[in-house]
């Protein structure tokens, strides 16, 4: 039956855990929406049949719908609508919620490619690849426009914003080679910025991460044509620590729990912190890169709006590299360096 | 309805009252003119230009789409392409179609009232719209922007193209549209026939109450936020680019603060078009008069909190999406009680099968696919994959054409005769109907099962497994565009050689049919005393038993 419909409805393969989900309610709506106007059709045709004219000087009676009438007009679309929304809510807060032990990738567009980067090593151009069977959380972010990352046999699309981060994630069931498409209109090259993903099997996955060395990926999948994507680096905890003494974000914050001119960064991570407005919170990497592109707006209770705004001067994937190493500070498990081999260690808290 | 009696014989068209269309004949006693009938005239012309305007972009696109590789535009002139398609068609031609061409036309005559309560103002708006047009014209000319209609920052406060001209092109024509709705509340709140109380208004009106409502409130927001941009194109004011500072999504929530609600400007006239044809043909009153009236008042309440629809992957909260979400709904419910009461309307009437009452059959079917897909995007979940793809295209084009150009067709071959005191010719009358209803399907619902597939909007290139169901669309477009040229064509023809008609040629017991086709220039040499609810077809005498020779 599943197949049948989603044949018939040119739906693309089923390849991660929300698409039976999604297409299933996907099936209800469709199969409903052509029964009602199917029925609709037809009554107005039997009504016309029925009801010709028969002389030009023909009158009618006067008819008013009962009250009962009424509310059945009502009362149908509706309980049918609110079913369609808390089934379809229920899914969607599902999909906007990444589960606690999601590996993360850390997702850039830019007129017109994509750019993955994984916190603990490879970096590539327009070719994502994730194990099968395994929650991996999108952690997006543009360079220039509005993108959106969809992955039509994934069921999932999410818009990539300059200036902040937005997320999803997925659960890919199906190893294979899938196309991950703009679905924002993003200009000249907005239909051929396109990508790919490869799930693979989690044991040929862990193969090919064992392989990953410094730049290796960028060669093998794609041309990086612009300069700005800068050569990986391997780590990007590393690589935030680097940005952070460059840019002197430490003078003003401490890696070690002590107060200084800024909050801590330790334990910084999913912090829930008062601000001086009274109001909580979580510093999750929403509010870290907030706070960084215009840090006067939620200031941390205690402290003063003395921090500039490195909006423009810090690139996309700096910001994702000291995110990376914020999140990397934590009192109870300091993970220093790049972790060997897959090791995907849930982020804490989460 | 009675007139008493000396004013029947002025009103039979005796030489004292001549015609609005005989009432001057010089170019410029038409440019000049206070008279809502001819603005409305005025406007229809214009916007039936637009219409093949827009039309001939949509079959320019729809051929390049024949290839999935680069095929007769490069990808800078097809984008530029679809912009202007979405920038005339919506802003030229859906948002003033009904509201400004028939709803100047016929309210007043429906409310038995002499002209608008600001003919010169009615006047001005015409010359705006026209200045917002040629302002979007001029853009063409100098190559066109490629923003697509949403102008979305910040794309559009950053790409090399003429955006500007055609941002005050639009701000311009917002303020035709204000002066347009404004014009009309004043209208029905002051100049309405004596015994023509509010829950006698024929349902056409309450169609463009509602409109006129939402025109005059929503209006201001896309003036504003157009402004916006052009500042930030011109002087670097950062309030939407995020590489000044600003936040793209506030772009978002501003421009379809407007622009939901203008779907509801585009299509509630259309309703209102339905609610009075449906009940002139079924010779029938309309069942559930009150329900349609003030759904149409609830729709346009409820379409104001809706926006949020519109940006369900966008990064709006999770909370944000779920409150708009269920919003949306009523929309949903508020249409289908109108569905089915048009529906009721027809139940034990006596049903001719006219041109128009071939548009409502469309309509019907399109308004009810076209609203539960519409339903089905809002449910949070199904829109994820759906967003931004040939579905949301399909979606809105079976509201856009299947829904407010079947009603504004409807409408054409209603109000043909009273406009113009002749007749179409029936017979190609269906056959166009029956082609454009072909033609329609064949065009939009390959492009449902293209978003299912996957394919996103404003692709200049796809990948290949697309390419049949682009061929089945194109072919479908082109039955449908075929359509519409025989309709203009035979209305061409028909203005000046069309069989005579007589005042009321439908029998219909609508308001507006109470005085002479074409009506003389004061409409009413003494205003009409309305003492039942319009259409009303206990008796068969027509109103006002008005026949002209």
């Amino acid at each position: 039956m599943n197949e049948v419909l989603r044949r018939l409805l040119f739906l693309p393969d089923q390849a991660s855990t929300f698409a039976r989900d999604v297409d299933r309610l996907h099936y209800f709506v469709i199969i409903t929406t052509f029964i009602m106007s199917t029925a609709v059709g037809l009554t107005a045709i039997f009504f016309f049949v029925r009801y010709r004219r028969r002389s030009e000087t023909q009158t009618t009676p006067h008819i008013e719908p009962a009250l009962w009438m009424e509310a059945l007009f009502v009362g149908t679309p509706l309980i049918f609508f609110t079913l369609w929304f808390f089934l379809g809510f229920r899914e969607f807060v599902r999909q906007q919620t990444p589960p606690s032990d999601s590996m993360d990738v850390y997702v850039m567009g830019k007129k017109w490619m994509w750019k993955f980067a994984y916190p603990d090593g490879p970096n590539s151009i327009n070719v994502l690849r994730v194990p099968a069977g395994r929650n991996v959380r999108l952690l997006m972010t543009s360079r220039d426009v509005i993108h959106s990352f969809y992955v039509p046999e994934f069921r999932i699309k999410q818009d990539v914003l300059p200036g902040r981060y937005t997320q999803t994630w997925f659960n890919a069931t199906m190893p294979g080679r899938y196309q991950i498409l703009c679905a924002e209109y993003c200009g000249a090259g907005h239909s051929i910025m396109r990508g790919e993903v490869i799930v693979l099997k989690p044991q040929e996955y862990e193969n090919w991460l064992a392989f990953q060395h410094r730049g290796l990926v960028a060669t093998q999948d794609a041309q990086p044509t612009a300069l700005d994507f800068a050569p990986p680096l391997g780590n990007m905890v590393d690589q935030g620590r680097r940005i952070a003494a460059e840019q002197g974000c430490l003078k003003c914050h401490t890696t070690d729990g002590t107060r200084h001119i800024g909050p801590t960064w330790l334990d910084l991570y999913l912090r829930r912190e008062r601000l001086n407005d009274g109001s909580i919170v979580v510093a999750d990497e929403a509010y870290l890169t907030e706070s960084m592109m215009d840090p006067a707006l939620k200031v941390v209770e205690g402290f003063q709006p003395v921090m500039p705004s490195f909006q423009g001067k810090l690139a996309g994937p700096e910001v994702a590299a000291l995110v990376e190493y914020i999140k990397s500070l934590q009192s109870d498990a300091v993970r220093i360096g790049p972790s060997e081999g897959p090791a995907y260690a849930p982020i804490r808290g989460r | 309805m009675r007139l008493s009696e000396d004013d029947s014989h002025a009103l039979a068209g005796a030489p004292a009252a001549p015609t609005y269309l005989e009432d001057g004949t010089t170019v410029m006693s038409w440019l000049n003119t206070r008279d809502h009938k001819r603005v409305g005239v005025m406007f229809l012309v214009s916007v039936i230009l637009f219409f093949f305007l827009g039309g001939l972009f949509a079959l320019l696109i729809r051929f390049k789409l024949l290839q999935p590789g680069p095929f007769f535009l490069d990808a800078l002139g097809y984008n530029r392409m679809f912009t202007l398609h979405g920038v005339v068609m919506i802003f030229l031609f859906l948002i003033p179609s009904i509201p400004s061409a028939f709803g100047n036309f016929v309210l007043p005559l429906m409310l038995g009232a002499r002209d608008v309560a600001f003919p010169r103002l009615n006047l001005f708006s015409y010359y705006l719209y026209l200045a917002g047009a040629v302002l979007a014209i001029l853009a063409m000319i100098q190559g066109g922007a490629d923003t697509g209609w949403t102008f979305y920052t910040p794309y559009s406060s950053t790409t090399a193209t003429q955006v500007l001209p055609v941002l005050l092109g639009v701000f311009i024509l917002g303020f035709s549209s204000i002066l347009t709705g404004l014009n009309f509340i004043v209208t029905v709140h002051t100049l309405r026939a004596p015994g023509l109380s509010w829950m006698r208004l024929p349902l056409f009106v309450w169609g463009i109450y509602g409109t006129s409502i939402i025109q005059v409130l929503a209006t201001p927001v896309i003036g504003i936020t157009v402004l916006i941009v052009a500042v930030e194109r011109v002087g670097g004011f950062g309030l939407f680019d995020p590489a000044r500072g600003g936040d793209p999504v506030l772009f978002q929530h501003m421009f379809w603060f407007y622009s939901h609600p203008a779907v509801y400007i585009m299509v509630l006239p259309g309703m209102g078009v339905i609610s009075e044809t449906v009940a002139a043909f079924s010779r029938k009153n309309p069942f559930g008069y009150k329900a349609i009236a003030m759904s149409s008042l609830g729709i346009a309440f409820v379409g104001f909190f809706t926006w949020g629809h519109h940006m369900f992957v966008a990064g709006q909260s999770t909370f944000n999406a779920g409150a708009f979400g269920i919003l949306s709904m009523f929309v949903g419910v508020f249409t289908a009680i109108k569905v089915f009461n048009w529906v009721g309307t027809m139940y034990r009437g006596a049903i001719s099968f006219k041109t128009p009452f071939a548009y409502i059959c469309g309509f019907l079917y399109f308004i009810v696919f076209g609203g539960m897909t519409g339903v089905a995007l809002a449910t949070t979940s199904l829109d994820i994959h759906w967003h931004d793809t040939y579905f949301v295209v399909a979606h809105f084009h079976f509201i856009m054409v299947g829904a407010s150009v079947m009603a504004f067709l409807a409408a054409l071959h209603y109000w043909f005769p009273k406009m113009f005191g002749r007749m179409y010719p029936e017979g190609w009358g269906l056959v166009a109907a029956s082609l454009i209803i072909l033609g329609f399907n064949a065009t939009f619902i390959p492009q449902f099962l293209l978003g299912n597939f996957g394919m996103p909007r404003r692709y200049y290139q796809y990948p290949e497994h697309f390419q049949a169901l682009n061929v089945a669309s194109t072919a479908g477009a082109t039955l449908l565009g075929f359509g519409f040229l025989i309709i203009l064509i035979y209305m061409t023809i028909a203005l000046r050689y069309g069989q005579r008609s007589e005042a009321n040629p439908w029998g219909s017991k609508g308001f507006e049919w109470l005085t002479a086709s074409p009506p003389p220039t004061h409409n009413f040499d003494e205003i009409p005393t309305i003492t039942q609810m319009p259409h009303d077809y206990r008796t068969h005498e027509p109103p006002g038993v008005i026949r002209v020779a």
